[in-house]
Parts: C-alpha cells; structure tokens; sequence
C-alpha cells in the first residue's frame, strides 16, 4: 500500500505527444524538455512555436513529429500568435461554434523570448490571455550556430561573444526572464529543468488548471553549443541546480516557493568544468561569478522564506 | 437600403459589423484610426460580437491575426504606412499559410521624412506579398469592397488574405454620402467562415513546417496559383455584389474611354478628380480618357490589354517611386503591354508624394505634358510633377 502511494502519482503516460524520429542533435536536452511538457499537457492543447531548434527539428515537410495542433509562424511573433489563437477559440465558443476546453501553449527559445520576442511576450502578459509561455533556455542561439543572447551567462564562449586574448565571452549577466515575468504580475512563474522530470511536469500541469497566463522558464543543456559529452546532459542539468546557477523555484501571485532547497550549494566549478564554452575561464573570473550566485540564490530564498506562512 | 453622411472611416467599420466579423486585432496609426476606434465602440456596447486584441505593435496585430484566423474565426485589422513595414514580415506568413485575414490600409507615404500624408508607396511596398489587393477610390466604394473582400478571401479555392486600399484621409477622413446594406441582405451575401484545416485538437494539423529545397518551389508555385486563380472568384462575387447593390466593380474600369486616343490610367481617390480634368477635356473635343485600376493582385493583364487597345498614348500616374527603378505601376504595365505587336507609347509620371494635392486643372497639364512628350518620343524616363525648382 504504502509503496503504491509513492509510485502511483509518479505514474507518467506512455503516449507521445511530441513524436521519436525528430532531428535533434544527440542528448539533446531541449528536445526531452519538450517531450517531457508535452507529456504533462495532454492532447487538448494548441501549441504555437517560435522559430528555432525546436521548430526546426520536428517539422520539415513532409513529416511532422507532432501529434497535437502545433502552427510555427515566425521567429519572435510566438507570443502574440498564441494570443489570437487563444481569442479566436474565446468567440468561437461564446458563438457556440467551439465547445473543448483547450489550453494554448506558446513555445520559443530563450533568444526568442528574451531578445527578439520579449515585445510580444510582454503585450500577451500584459493583456492576461489565458494560455501557457515556455521559454526552453539553452542560453544561446543554437539554431543558428551558438550565438550569444541576453540569456547567455556571463563568461560563456558563443560565435558572437568568443573568448580571446581580451575577452572573457559574454560580458554581460545573464537576463532573469522569470522575474521579468513576475514584474507582469501574473498568476503563475516557474523555472524547470529535464533533468527534474517530475518538477517539470508537475508544474506544466499546474499552468494548465491556472486561468490567465503562465510563463514556465525551463533550463533546457545543449550538448552541441555547451561542448559538453552528450551523455552529460542530465548530469549538467543536475549540476546547474545543485550548485544554485539555476534555482527551482515558482511564483504563484506574489508567494515564491523554492522547490528544492540545499543547506550547501555545490561549487559552481563542478558545474563550470564539464563545458567546453567556460574552460577559459579564470580563477578571479569564477570566484566573482560564485559571488554573484550566491548572493542571487541568497536573495531568491529570502522571498521564498518570507512568505511562508 | 439607407443613405447615410458618414466618414470614409466608419463607413468600413459598418461594413465590418455587418460582415459579423469575429476577432479585430489593432494598433493605432494615422490615417487608419479612426476604424478600429469606431470598432473599439461596437464591441463595448455589444453592436458587434468579437474579440478586440489591443496589440502592443503592428507585427503583433498581424500575428494575433494569424493565431485567429488559424482556429476559424473571421478576422480583421487595419493599418498604414510605417505600421504595414512593421507588418511586412508576417503578411507573406498570412498569405503563405492561406489565411484569409482582411485588411484595410489607409494608404500613407513612408518615413523618412515622416509624412502622414497620402501616397502609395506603403501599397508598393508589399506588393510582391502574395495577397489579393484592391483599391477603393471613394467611401462607398470602401464599404462595398470591404464586403466583398471577405466573401472572396475566405472562398474555399482562394483562401488568401486580401488587402484593401483606401488614401489616407481623401477617403478615411472625408464624409461621403454612403449607401448601407441591411444585415439580413449581407448575411445571404456573407456566409460563416470555416477553416477548412483548423488548428483542432480532435484533428490534430502541423500548420506552418518548413519547406526544404525539394519542396519549396512547388509550395510557392501552388500559392501563385492560387492567387492567380482568385481573379474569377473577384469577377464573380462583384458581379453578385451589382446584382445585390446597383454597383458594378471590375479589374480595370474605364471612364470615357471608348473614342480616347489618350489614355491618363491611376489608382486611388486621384481617379475621382482626374475624372474632373477629362470632363473638361472631353467638353473641349479632345480624345482623352481615363483607365482606373481597380485590382492590383493578382494584376488584371488581360483586361488591361483589352482597355488600352485602342489608345495611341498611355500615361501613368504612379503616387510612389520605386527609388532607382522605374516607377512601379508603370513598370508592371510596360511588362504586361511589351509582348503585344501594337501597344500605346507609355509616359511615366510621379506625383502627389507625400499628400502633396493635385487639382483637377493640374491632371489636364498633366495629360497635355503626357502627349507632348509622347509626340517628342521622350519616352525613357519617368518625370517627377510639380517639384518644386
Ligand atoms: C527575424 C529573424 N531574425 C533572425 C532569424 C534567424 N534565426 C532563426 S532561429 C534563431 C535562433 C534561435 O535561438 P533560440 O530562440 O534561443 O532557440 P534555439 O534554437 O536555441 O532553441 C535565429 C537567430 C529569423 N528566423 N528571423
Ligand atoms: S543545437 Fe542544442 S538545442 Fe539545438 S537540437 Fe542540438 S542539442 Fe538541441
């Protein structure tokens, strides 16, 4: 009995929303987050697509890896695509030409959402349509060959921000889209990672039952653009939590719940050596950026214990 | 049927209540405003049963169109000038995906120096898109089109979004005296819309995939097809739109051209007062006429074959440059007359950039320059009118 209870709300469906035989690159952590959402949504979703990796991956004509209603139209109109995906469905059923209960989902890229389609993002925030935004971060632009974005950490080698004789790589702190998105004031934020499958699932099926938008930022590893061994993906995604680079964590109204909490964070190095993209970094250059995690995981744990109640 | 004053601007916006349209996405610009402020108003006193999508950008509203249209509802918006460039990108996806999205453009000249005045060159800009496109020279002519363009957009065998021209304030902001249709008649006129692929969980589609090489062209060779074949469908629901209404409305519409041995051919609101100038002309014995072109894509060839038949000289007046080329309504008619054995000899001009006004009188100088330099054979390059020296 007792063993039932454990495994039984562990149970995952078999079905496959977002189809095996897609083109992505070997251990690709993108891909298995998507998989993993798809899962958690169900089939009575609409799901809009921005350009990118994704996109690319799964739909080149003739075939499709999916399962579900899935439109891609642009690169950073993702947003506001899925916005009147979601008010067409809205007359239709008021007109009573429409009668399922079908979520929307938008799905972009972390240069699709922090950079090119931060504007449509923040109108469909604003205007509180009713649909779900994942923005899968690998923190470049990978489709196009590893350029940097605003979702690039500090001190990572991309094709646009090299580490050279004079340059450390990108030179700026990475974007927090999450708490830009909380600054919306919306009903629900989450950060996510594949390599926390049931976080990750349990809080896409959270997003479905909110009314209103949700954004859910997922930490998606990119084995291709991290230079990282492929059968590391997982083990990164671990890494990049445990040493508190990338906290669990969501933000329902104003109340901040820290998923996973550790009494002592990993040294952000274990994280640092398994990538190609932060070899070159130095010892002064790592220690500020674990300064800098600290002080952010510190901050991030301060709101989530002060509204415990 | 009622007769009404009423602004070029609203008198769209009646139409589009008529028509039951069911989701608007909008983004201010003059001199298109004033249509989706007046849609703004049906839908809060619950005149008009839709979604209204505030969008934050011009590249949103017409994104917000595709997600709407993409799930079957009957979608509209309006735009001008710097907001149709911002829309630029996604008018080739609308018209790509068969999305038959409907569009009034207030037709205004393009930055820099910012001009929200009247030309054509946000028109000509989007030329190449892939949409239907038709102008209308009067309000009651706006109504009208509007109407038809959604019968003939969402056709089954069109299903493409059609854009429909109107000059920025000659027709937004003026009021005209405009007949209106009863909601009963437009309602036999305008069926529901329905999709035939929806994006529906029951059936589930993959809409918008990308098209590797070995597949591409014929994609595109299907979408020119299709626009191309949209042109019977025009001619047909005009046809029953004169049927329903008195108005008659075809590709290419001449004025007093039946004798013309010159012929003055424009587009837009400038018809209207070009009409004046051959009048006179006409009064005074000389053979001139005026073509007027109705639909601008898919390009009315063979009717405008047919109405410059007869004619000698045929000058154009193109409202924007294409800036190192040749003006763009006279280069897609020098295209369509060089095959032909007999054609008129072509005198290009440019004018009213900007809003910049031209009176009747200032067309008869033009039509009289026009065949001066005809008779002189200077034939090579186009003439800016009225610059200031
Ligand atoms: C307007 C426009 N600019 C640039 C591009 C080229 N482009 C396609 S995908 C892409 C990068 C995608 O990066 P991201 O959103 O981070 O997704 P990823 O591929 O990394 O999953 C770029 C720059 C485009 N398609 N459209
Ligand atoms: S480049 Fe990275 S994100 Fe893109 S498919 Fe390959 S592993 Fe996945």
């Amino acid at each position: 009995m007792e063993s039932l209870a454990i495994y039984v709300p562990r149970l995952v469906t078999t079905k496959e929303y977002f189809a095996p035989g897609h083109r992505a690159c070997m251990g690709c952590g993108e891909a298995l987050a998507v998989r993993l959402v798809c899962k958690a949504l169900g089939r009575n979703i609409i799901i809009a697509n921005a350009t990118g990796c994704m996109e690319i991956v799964s739909s080149p004509l003739p075939s499709t890896s999916w399962e579900v209603p899935w439109i891609h139209t642009l690169f950073e109109n993702t947003a506001a695509v899925a916005s009147g995906i979601e008010a067409g469905i809205k007359v239709l059923r008021r007109k009573g030409k429409y009668t399922k209960r079908t979520k929307v989902v938008a799905m972009a890229g972390d240069g699709g959402t922090a950079d090119i389609g931060f504007q449509a993002l923040s109108g469909v925030l604003e205007r509180g349509h009713d649909l779900i935004y994942i923005c899968f971060d690998n923190e470049a632009y990978m489709n196009t060959g590893i350029q940097r974005s605003s979702s690039t950490p500090l001190g990572a080698s991309t094709t646009t921000s090299p580490a050279g004789k004079v340059s450390i790589g990108q030179t700026t702190w990475k974007k927090n889209m999450p708490a830009i998105a909380v600054a919306h004031d919306i009903p629900y934020v989450a950060t996510a990672c594949h390599s926390y499958p049931f976080d990750l699932m349990n809080k896409i099926s959270k997003a479905i039952e909110i009314k209103g938008p949700s954004y859910i930022h997922i930490l998606s590893v990119c084995p291709t653009g991290w230079r990282l061994p492929s059968d590391l993906t997982i083990k990164a995604g671990r890494l990049a939590i445990e040493t508190g680079i990338f906290p669990l964590y969501e933000v329902e109204k104003d109340r901040y719940t820290l998923n996973l909490d550790f009494p002592q964070l990993r040294p952000i190095e274990d994280y640092f050596k398994l990538q190609g993209r932060f070899r070159h970094l130095s010892k002064e250059i790592t220690s500020q950026i674990q300064e800098r995690v600290a002080a952010e995981y510190a901050k991030l744990k301060k709101k989530a214990t002060s509204n415990n109640y | 049927m009622k007769r009404t004053g009423m602004e070029g601007s609203f008198a769209i916006a009646e139409a589009i209540k008529l028509a039951r349209v069911e989701a608007v996405a909008a983004y201010p610009i003059t001199p298109q405003t004033h249509i989706v402020e007046r849609l703004a108003e049906f839908v809060a006193n619950g005149e008009l049963d839709a979604e209204y999508i505030p969008v934050e950008s011009e590249h949103s509203a017409m994104s917000a169109c595709l997600g709407t249209s993409a799930v079957g509802a009957r979608t509209f918006t309006a735009t001008a000038s710097q907001g149709l460039e911002l829309m630029h990108e996604v008018l080739y996806v609308a018209s790509g995906l068969r999305l038959p999205i409907v569009m009034t453009v207030a037709n205004r000249a393009l930055s820099a120096p910012l001009s929200i005045w009247t030309d054509h060159s946000d028109a000509m800009a989007t030329r190449d898109c892939g949409w239907i496109q038709i102008f209308a020279e009067n309000a009651q002519q706006a109504f009208d089109l509007t109407l038809c363009a959604f019968r003939i957009a969402e056709d089954p065998i069109v299903l493409l979004p059609t854009m429909f021209h109107i000059d920025g304030f000659y027709v937004s902001h003026t009021i005209e005296s405009v007949e209106f249709l009863e909601q009963e008649v437009v309602d036999k006129f305008l069926p529901e819309y329905r999709h035939p692929y929806p994006l529906d969980p029951d059936k589930p589609v993959t809409i918008g995939a990308f098209g590797p090489p070995f597949i591409y062209t014929e994609a595109k060779k299907a979408h020119e097809a299709a626009l191309r074949s949209s042109k019977k469908v025009i001619l047909r629901v005009w046809q029953e739109f004169s049927k329903l209404s008195g108005r008659h409305y075809s590709p290419v519409e001449s004025y007093k051209a039946e004798d013309a041995d010159v012929l003055l051919l424009c587009m837009g609101s400038f018809s209207e007062t070009a009409m004046m100038a051959i009048d006179k002309m006409q009064a005074e014995g000389q053979k001139v006429g005026l073509i007027r072109l109705r639909l601008w894509r898919p390009f009315p060839t063979e009717e405008l074959r047919q109405a410059v038949s007869k004619a000698q000289v045929l000058i154009i007046l193109d409202r924007a440059l294409s800036l190192g080329g040749t003006p763009p309504v006279c280069s897609e008619i020098q295209a369509a007359l060089y095959p032909l054995k007999t054609r008129p000899k072509i005198v290009s001009f440019v004018g009213s950039l900007g809003g910049r006004e031209i009176s009747a009188q200032g067309f008869e100088e033009v039509i009289r320059h026009g065949v001066d330099k005809a008779k002189q054979g200077e034939l090579d390059e186009f003439e800016i009118i009225g610059v200031r020296e």
